[in-house]
């Protein structure tokens, strides 16, 4: 990100930005002390906030919901390797080490932003791994605690996608949250393969087939995935090599706000 | 999501090359690719981000369709399934942008790949590898530049397939190296188009004219 660039472009479409920001020097003093703090990408924002009297409540809503989601998946990783008998290989281990490791530098990244952007940090909620009984073996079950990471996994990622186009408001912004989806989805794969490999199904691939999920329990994590449609083009059939299977499969669908808090609240106590 | 209407997305594709022209602004600063006008036209607005990614999906359909033409030694039957279906998603990208596009969309490119070894596993993993990864890093830093959200809402679809592609890969490379290009923050990397280009240059024979991709 070239910065001088950025300030130049804000200044043509907007010449008088200076005079509601102090001086240009001063800007960039600003901007350098907040860089030391290492809030990079949102440092940006808070300025555009200080310009233009707003930062949408809607984007800060959107970070606050995905640290909500944050939080159940780093406290997740952060319990089940606490649990190292658990794990059958020491690949195992590594990979919950690894990805627990991402979802804790993930709340960090969104409270950082969301203190940035002069809003309040959501309390991480008390979670129930079980969902009320429903796992009541996901830390003494490697197949549970699998089934468990993969929703949330998937969750993840349709999450993200679904809050995408609220994020459009603020360019920074809506790229970190690119940037924590697509980690979100390699997670997802790699517990995917695990579950393949240990469950021996091969209808578990790194990618969601349809709406498939051989955990009932998890189906609302798919419902929607069957879609062949995407801007009114029929994916399916569309070259020989693709049938319903591999249409459905390279677009990952998005889920609401409403959908993934409905899932999210089965793991979190009132 | 509400699904586009096709006529719709043309006209929207449309509608965003008339914003762009004042989106612009943001390619008149400094040069950081020297391009001078020649190859094809990507077209403006959200019409050339939409080009950019078919281009590099052609080159990612183009990739798979050779790797299970000509197998590497030593292919498991897993591998093969699943780089089938890899080159599948690739196809199905492709042909979907080829489609939206229409008449906007960019010719047919030339590829080269004289530069990999397809009868290696390690070589067409690894090349394997830089697609996916090039890809996740071109859509997580061309979504900024879409205008239409319901382009942003398709890109978002394909680019989580890219990085689940990606992180099966590294895994074959190297496994639990699924998600090795996250930085400390947990963050994927996100390219410039220029970035992008220059990385995919090699493989591309088509010269392609990049002036009006934003910047």
């Amino acid at each position: 990100m070239d910065l001088q660039n950025i300030f130049s472009e804000i200044e043509k479409k907007d010449p008088e930005i200076y005079d509601r920001l102090d001086t240009r020097r001063n800007v960039m003093k600003q901007f350098g002390r907040v860089l030391a703090l290492s809030a990079v990408p949102f440092a940006l924002g808070g300025m555009f906030k200080k310009a233009y009297g707003r930062t949408p409540a809607d984007v800060l809503a959107v970070l606050n919901f995905a640290l909500t989601l944050e939080y159940l998946e780093a406290a997740f990783y952060a319990e089940a390797i606490t649990h190292t008998s658990l794990f059958p290989t020491e690949a195992a281990l590594q990979a919950f080490t690894t990805i627990g490791n991402h979802e804790t530098a993930h709340v960090a990244f969104l409270k950082t932003a969301i203190t940035g952007a002069s809003g309040t940090p959501v309390d991480k909620p008390t979670f129930d791994f079980t969902a009320g009984g429903t796992f009541s073996d996901v830390f003494t079950n490697y197949g549970t605690l699998l089934k468990v990471a993969q929703a949330f996994e998937d969750t993840g990622v349709r999450a993200y996608k679904g809050q995408a186009a609220v994020l459009m408001e603020n360019s920074t912004v809506l790229t970190a949250a690119l940037q924590i989806h697509s980690v979100e989805a390699r997670h997802a794969a790699h517990i995917r393969s695990m579950r393949r490999a240990t469950t021996g199904n091969t209808k578990i691939k790194p990618w969601i087939t349809g709406k498939y999920t051989d955990v009932p329990e998890t189906q609302p994590v798919y419902n929607g995935e069957e879609n062949e449609v995407q801007a009114d083009i029929t994916v399916t059939g569309i070259a020989t090599q693709v049938t319903q299977d591999a249409a459905t499969e390279s677009f990952d669908e998005p889920l609401s706000k409403a959908d993934v808090l409905d899932i999210a609240h089965l793991f979190i106590v009132p | 999501m509400p699904d586009v209407h096709r006529r719709t997305f043309l006209k929207y594709a449309g509608m965003g090359a008339a914003v762009l022209s004042a989106g612009s602004v943001i390619s008149s600063c400094s040069d950081d690719y020297a391009n001078d006008g020649a190859g094809i036209s990507l077209g403006s607005g959200d019409t050339a981000v939409l080009n950019y990614a078919y281009a590099l999906e052609q080159l990612e359909a183009a990739f798979y369709t050779q790797v299970i033409l000509t197998p590497y030694a030593g292919i498991s039957d897993e591998e093969m399934s699943l780089l089938t279906d890899i080159r599948n998603h690739e196809i199905a990208h492709r042909e979907f942008f080829r489609k939206a596009l229409s008449t906007a969309a960019i010719q047919d490119l030339q590829v080269d790949f004289s530069s990999i070894d397809f009868s290696k596993r390690d070589k067409v993993l690894a090349a394997a590898s830089t697609f996916e990864d090039l890809g996740v890093a071109a859509y997580n830093g061309a979504g900024k530049y879409i205008k239409t959200p319901a382009y942003l809402g398709l890109a978002g679809k394909i680019v989580s397939v890219e990085a689940r592609h990606a992180a099966y890969i590294h895994d074959l490379v190297s496994p639990g190296s699924f998600s090795s290009t996250a930085d400390s923050s947990g963050l994927d990397p996100a390219k410039t188009p220029a970035d992008v280009f220059a990385a995919a240059s090699v493989f591309i024979k088509t010269q392609i004219n990049t002036n009006t991709l934003p910047k």
